[in-house]
């Protein structure tokens, strides 16, 4: 397999900029640097819990997904002044996807040609463009996915076809109800099928669209057939777009993504973690010949994570890592992180979601770093190698 | 340290204070938030101190369960355990142990009880719940009374009072405790009316000198009545409990975000307040977040907790300087615009020397006030 260019696209310098939005009454810088975290899920899930103002980290993007948004209606949204308004995050980018993989997953089944349907916690949603246009429209992200209609990957080869036609009718319909003007991604699926991910790229490439939204993963693909689908979609897609991908979370995923030439990344991964009780804890600075002075297979823990509701942190009064700026590491110790998670408080949540996404957001930093210097092939090598080294240690070790 | 408690100014029986303890100096009247766990739920603890929190409570009890008060001890205390550079305050555990607990009792020796965690039977005297909340460290600690509930009538108070005074000479006479320095009141259960009368003749019979704590109080409303009885600390879960129900405090009452109506409006909880979430979030985006995210409930309790630290300092200041009726009068007009301000209040604010005849629609004037003087 040719090796994929790397830096992809000059990515290093590159910069995702967006238009100012009058709707926001606090002007923005509009240069965001590429490649940067998308903390999913949807903000008004817990795992947001205490994000408010205070300890957040700087301007990131946010998906939204409009079925989390039950209770409020878009005419308020709307009269609130958009999500911006609503959330008061005025200094981050939003982005609407039309996937939440907690709480709204696509449903392919109960999809059919006049929506897409989801699975949501108040029943199943049908969503066609046409109500989705009006949604997007009333919450005023700063750039919006076309509606999709997504598949796993291991439907019948008919169904994976009628997706991708599906998708492309609703990305038409959706450029075509877009009053406004505004910042649109188009969506890219086509399953397992490396003839259909061709087909599919190759035709919302020729729309006028300013990114790519790339989906159909994290639904239970593995990640070995999942390079080669990447890189049919990315090797059809202009240069200077940028591509976004929803559900590729854990490290692994996002290099093999960043390989692929992925921009943006949205996942649950720090959702998911954070639920556990488990910590980030991997150095952003990997060194081969760290030592391995991990707590392993005992707690649940790894090289890069640790389980802060083992017994072993009751009386560690050492921040969950020594060199983290985070306000969680700043403020608190394990030992009173374990005792919070162990009477089930919900600043255990905040406080360990605080740290989370720092630590994920600081491997976003590490990759650009690696990217600007030319050595991202030996970022991701290093990487992963140090992964598996740790494992068979640990395997050795029983 | 001196622990000081030094009367800044008063109105009658009102008093506005400092009391000076060995991890802040405090205002009062003041109101302490419950941080059973060693947290107040949801909020973090600089969020704590943008709100103005002086005193935070922790629950003996719960803390000597879990992650128990010798782990504390053994980590620094509570304060360093939380990283809460204010001051703190714990109870005796014995509440929680009468309340919480299938077979609890009490006796000369103190509250036996069964273990919650192997059901073993186990024994808390005075003298041990002290030694407890030494290990846990904070500025002021409670000596175990032997509670029983105000309802019951007859020869159990009597012997409830006298024990608890023994227990408390326990708690002297053996090395823990230098003096008695706080009065505390203990309430519940029981009908407003009797309520007022009991805090009345308490104040009226303590020590001027020492500050009067009042348990398990936090109506706001009721604050400002025991505040011009002269009562000068108060705590309870109250302002938390009742955000994680969806409901707010404002000053007309309570705003309850639940309630359909809110999910359109798109004005804050409370369009006076200066608190973080007023200035940020809307009642719409509330209503749609309370009891389906933990974000609803700390978002409300920020605000709830935010309103009764201004509460206090409007106590407070109010008395220092000077017009102290005045800002009752304001309080109560606020909370019953058409005049009906409740007549226990009304015979409350009589014994407390203040005029609230501008608030009320009618004064009674046929009330026997004689038993509380």
């Amino acid at each position: 397999m040719e090796q994929r260019k790397s830096p992809v696209r000059g990515s290093a310098a590159g910069q995702l900029s967006f238009p100012n939005s009058d709707s926001r009454s606090a002007p923005h810088n509009p240069q965001r640097p590429a490649r940067f975290h998308l903390s999913g899920p949807p903000y008004l899930l817990s795992s947001f819990s205490g994000f408010s103002p205070a300890p957040v980290q700087p301007a990131s993007l946010l998906p939204c997904f409009f079925s989390s948004l039950e209770g409020i209606s878009p005419k308020t949204i709307s009269n609130i002044g958009g999500l911006h308004q609503m959330l008061s995050l005025h200094q981050h980018i939003f982005a609407a996807v039309p996937r939440d993989s907690i709480i709204a997953l696509p449903e392919h089944d109960s999809t059919n040609k006049y929506g897409a349907s989801f699975q949501t916690p108040g029943g199943r949603l049908l969503i066609k463009p046409a109500e989705y246009v009006e949604l997007v429209s009333s919450m005023k992200p700063d750039f919006w996915v076309t509606l999709a209609d997504e598949v796993p990957a291991w439907v019948s080869d008919k169904r994976n076809r009628t997706s991708v036609d599906r998708t492309l009718r609703w990305l038409d319909d959706c450029l075509s109800l877009n009053k406004t003007g505004t910042t649109i991604f188009g969506s890219i699926v086509g399953g397992s099928s490396i003839e259909e991910r061709h087909r599919c790229a190759q035709e919302v490439a020729q729309r006028n669209v300013s990114g790519y939204w790339i989906g159909g993963f994290g639904l239970g693909e593995s990640m070995d057939e999942r390079a080669a689908l990447l890189t049919a979609v990315t090797d059809n897609l202009p240069e200077d777009m940028p591509r976004h991908v929803s559900g590729l979370g854990l490290p692994e995923e996002v290099l093999q993504g960043v390989a692929a030439g992925i921009d943006l990344f949205d996942s649950t991964y720090v959702y998911h973690l954070t639920l556990g009780g488990f910590a980030l804890t991997f150095p952003l600075e990997r060194n081969k010949g760290d030592n391995a002075d991990y707590q392993l297979s005992d707690s649940g823990g790894d090289d890069m994570k640790i389980n802060l509701k083992a017994t072993i942190y009751r009386k560690d009064t050492s921040p969950i890592v020594e060199s983290c700026n985070c306000f969680t590491c700043q403020n608190h110790t394990k030992a009173y992180l374990n005792h919070l998670f162990n009477v089930h408080e919900m600043l255990a949540q905040t406080l360990l979601e605080i740290h989370n996404t720092h630590q994920y957001l600081g491997f976003f930093c590490s990759i650009r770093k690696a990217i600007e210097e030319g050595k991202f092939e030996q970022f991701r090598r290093n990487f992963v190698e140090s992964r598996r080294e740790c494992l068979f240690a640990a395997a050795s070790s029983d | 340290m001196a622990l000081k408690f030094e009367v800044l100014g008063r109105f009658n029986r009102a008093r506005a204070a400092q009391l000076t303890l060995p991890h802040y100096l405090c205002q009062t009247p003041l109101f302490m938030p419950v941080g059973t766990q060693g947290t107040i739920k949801g909020l973090t603890k600089n969020q704590l101190e943008e709100i103005g929190c002086q005193i935070i409570l922790g629950n003996t009890y719960h803390l000597a369960l879990r992650p128990t008060s010798e782990l504390i001890d053994e980590l620094g205390g509570l304060h360093k355990f939380m990283n809460w550079p204010r001051a703190l305050l714990t109870d005796s555990g014995g509440f929680q142990m009468v309340s919480l607990l299938h077979l609890a009792d009490i006796t000369e020796k103190g509250v036996t009880f069964q273990s919650p965690v192997d059901g073993k039977p186990m024994l808390l005297t005075p003298e041990e719940s002290i030694q407890i909340q030494n290990r846990i460290g904070a500025d002021i600690i409670m000596a175990l009374d032997d509670v029983v509930r105000t309802t019951i009538t007859g020869p159990r108070i009597e012997e409830a009072m006298y024990r608890t005074l023994r227990w408390i000479d326990r708690c002297i006479a053996g090395i823990y405790v230098s003096e008695v320095w706080l009065n505390v009141i203990c309430l519940g259960g029981e009908d407003k009316d009797s309520f007022w009368r009991v805090v009345a003749q308490c104040t009226a019979a303590l020590p001027e000198d020492k500050p009067r704590y009042v348990m398990g109080v936090g109506y706001p409303l009721d604050i400002v009545v025991c505040s011009a009885l002269g009562a000068d600390m108060y705590d309870c879960v109250y302002p938390t409990r009742t955000a994680r129900f969806g409901t707010a405090l404002v000053p007309e009452g309570v705003l309850k975000l639940k309630h359909q109506a809110m999910a359109n409006d798109i004005r804050p909880i409370d369009p006076m307040c200066e608190c973080m979430v007023c200035k940020n979030y809307t009642r719409a985006y509330i209503h749609c977040l309370v009891t389906k995210d933990a974000m609803g409930s700390q978002l409300l309790s920020y605000h709830n907790l935010y309103y009764m630290m201004k509460l206090s300092r409007d106590l407070h200041s109010s008395i220092v300087e000077g017009r102290f009726p005045e800002f009752v009068c304001k309080f109560l007009q606020t909370m019953f615009p058409k005049g009906d301000v409740p007549e226990w209040v009304c015979n409350a604010m009589e014994v407390a020397g203040i005029d609230i005849s501008s608030c009320c629609r009618e004064m009674r004037f046929d009330v026997d006030k004689s038993s509380t003087l």
